[in-house]
């Protein structure tokens, strides 16, 4: 399932942190490839490391083993954006300044910004919210100017860290369909990072189960359901509980495990 | 359902007029107790039941107030020690602003003015002001310093626990979107702070209009501590009274502008300041 040729290959990523007066293993031995093009869904029980892969990834952390590899295809755009878990959209910013603050940290001239702004506002239906500050937006509406503000400056690939985490359901399905309708139009690399399966699914071509820490790949599954998806439909397919059985069936084992283990942390 | 509704409606705007008369008798008794605070205290007076020579009518010192206002010597007064306080502010204010930033940022920056800033912020600014008058003389010089370094402890304190406080999520989304020190100064690290900011500010408001008044009956030959300290010598205790007024004043209504100057400047907070 290794990509021929992959877009981002990470190989025998390890991380620890100090803390105290241990050592935290973070990661340990993860390898990844993700081909141009892939969404591709990272599925772990909580503290696996999975936030911390990501961060690599995005370079906002340096991994203490292992190497990474990003092909770059176009210098002249970013080579990343983050959406991150929820709280990151900056508070003193309108929905308009939030959106353009990618472009306008590459120098984007003011007038190309402008319309690029109202375009991905548009697309995230939040026009006649284009003026207003976070703290009069719901949840999901936060959420969706993190989307466009990383959307808008076009990233080669995409980082999304648990983006819908904290909405309630019907929030988060109608943002995932929103994601992957933007998605679909540009068909971005994305690595996306979820406790929940039904959404790897949902919106990955392949899921990958990372283990109870120290994180390392434990499985991957492939997702061979056509697209463009809706994610009502896809939910009640015969071939969607089975996919279903066949993530749980690896990751179940390492939730427990990382029970065992906060527990003794405790 | 319908008697429900019915029941809800005829109650709600007694509920409302309730809720207004509460507030008309509030903004009410706002204004009559200090008026009848000063009104006891005339009548006092005029009874012969307050010394003359220490607690002089309101009414004395109102007339005092207007003649001083139109012979337009209060008017310089003020100006002069305005001046000196916006002069002051600015000299300790804006290098505040910045050092407070780069301690917030900068672990390092942090480090090494900590000790120097924890050690030189208990002096009281009164106790340096004798200091400063020999290093600026009796000029216009150390009436700034002194300001200046009043103003500079408490904008830089705050405004290093504000940028502190700055979730670091909001600099992961600066520097994953690319941003030059310079910008994260400028679009995170300062409107990030700038709450916190603004309570420095107006400690530091208040701390420089004290100060300046200690530094004008000391060292001064002008401006409305010089003022204050002048009518002491020769006696004139309506005056005295009229310097005591003059800076309530001003203290009132320049903290009603920085409210207004708050709100303009950090609209994203208008929700829970209202």
């Amino acid at each position: 399932m290794t990509p021929a040729r992959p877009r981002i290959a990470a190989r025998h990523l390890g991380m620890q942190f100090e803390l105290g007066r241990g050592v935290v293993v973070a990661l340990e031995d993860v390898s990844l490839a993700v081909a141009d093009g892939e969404f591709c869904c990272i599925v772990g029980p909580s503290g696996c490391g999975k936030t911390t892969l990501l961060r690599i990834l995005a370079g906002l952390q340096r991994q203490t083993a292992g190497e990474i590899e990003i092909e770059v295809t176009d210098p002249a755009r970013p080579l990343n954006a983050m959406v991150f878990q929820e709280h990151s959209v900056f508070p003193w910013m309108t929905v308009e300044e939030n959106v353009a603050y990618g472009l306008r940290m590459r120098g984007v001239h003011p007038n190309v910004r402008h319309d690029i702004v109202r375009h991905y506002v548009d697309k995230v239906g939040l026009r006649r919210f284009a003026r207003a500050y976070p703290h009069q937006l719901s949840g999901g509406m936060k959420q969706r100017v993190s989307v466009a503000r990383a959307f808008a400056t076009d990233p080669q690939i995409l980082l999304m860290d648990e983006p819908f985490a904290n909405l309630d359901e019907q929030t988060r399905v109608i943002l995932q369909e929103e994601l992957l309708r933007i998605w679909e139009e540009s068909r971005k690399t994305v690595v996306y990072i979820t406790h929940s399966i039904d959404e790897a699914l949902v919106l990955g071509d392949r899921v990958l189960v990372m283990s109870a820490r120290p994180g390392h790949m434990k499985a991957e599954i492939a997702v061979d359901l056509p697209r463009p998806r809706s994610v009502y439909e896809l939910k009640s397919t015969p071939e969607f509980g089975a996919l279903v059985r066949r993530v749980w069936e690896p990751l179940r084992q390492e939730v427990l495990s990382s029970y065992v283990a906060e527990a003794l942390a405790s | 359902m319908r008697v429900g509704t019915r029941v809800a409606t005829a109650q709600a705007p007694s509920a409302r007029r309730r809720l207004l008369a509460g507030v008309a008798a509030e903004r009410a008794l706002s204004i009559v107790s200090p008026l009848g605070l000063l009104l006891l205290w005339e009548l006092l007076g005029r009874v012969g039941a307050l010394d003359q020579r220490f607690f002089p009518a309101p009414s004395a010192i109102a007339s005092t107030f207007a003649q001083l206002l139109l012979a337009g010597t209060l008017h310089a007064e003020v100006v002069t020690s305005l001046g000196r306080v916006a002069a002051g502010f600015a000299f300790g204010a804006l290098p505040a602003l910045v050092l407070g930033i780069s301690m917030g940022l900068s672990r390092m920056v942090r480090a090494a003015l900590k000790p120097m800033v924890g050690a030189l912020y208990p002096i009281p600014k009164t106790a340096i002001f004798p200091l400063l008058l020999i290093i600026f003389g009796l000029g216009e010089g150390s009436k700034y310093a002194v300001v200046a370094i009043g103003v500079f402890f408490l904008v830089l304190l705050n405004t290093m626990a504000g940028v502190m406080a700055i979730e670091s999520v909001y600099l992961d989304v600066g520097r994953n979107f690319g941003a030059r020190p310079l910008e994260v100064f400028r679009t995170i690290a300062l409107p990030g702070a700038a709450p916190f900011i603004f309570t420095g500010v107006r400690l530091a408001w208040g701390n420089a209009l004290l100060l300046i008044v200690v530094a004008e009956m000391i060292g001064a030959r002008s401006g409305l501590g010089y003022f204050i300290w002048s009518s002491y010598q020769t006696f004139a205790i309506e005056e005295l009274y009229v310097g005591l007024v003059t800076i309530s004043f001003i203290g009132y209504f320049s903290f009603l502008a920085l409210d207004e100057l708050q709100r303009w400047l950090i609209p994203w907070k208008g929700a829970q300041a209202a």
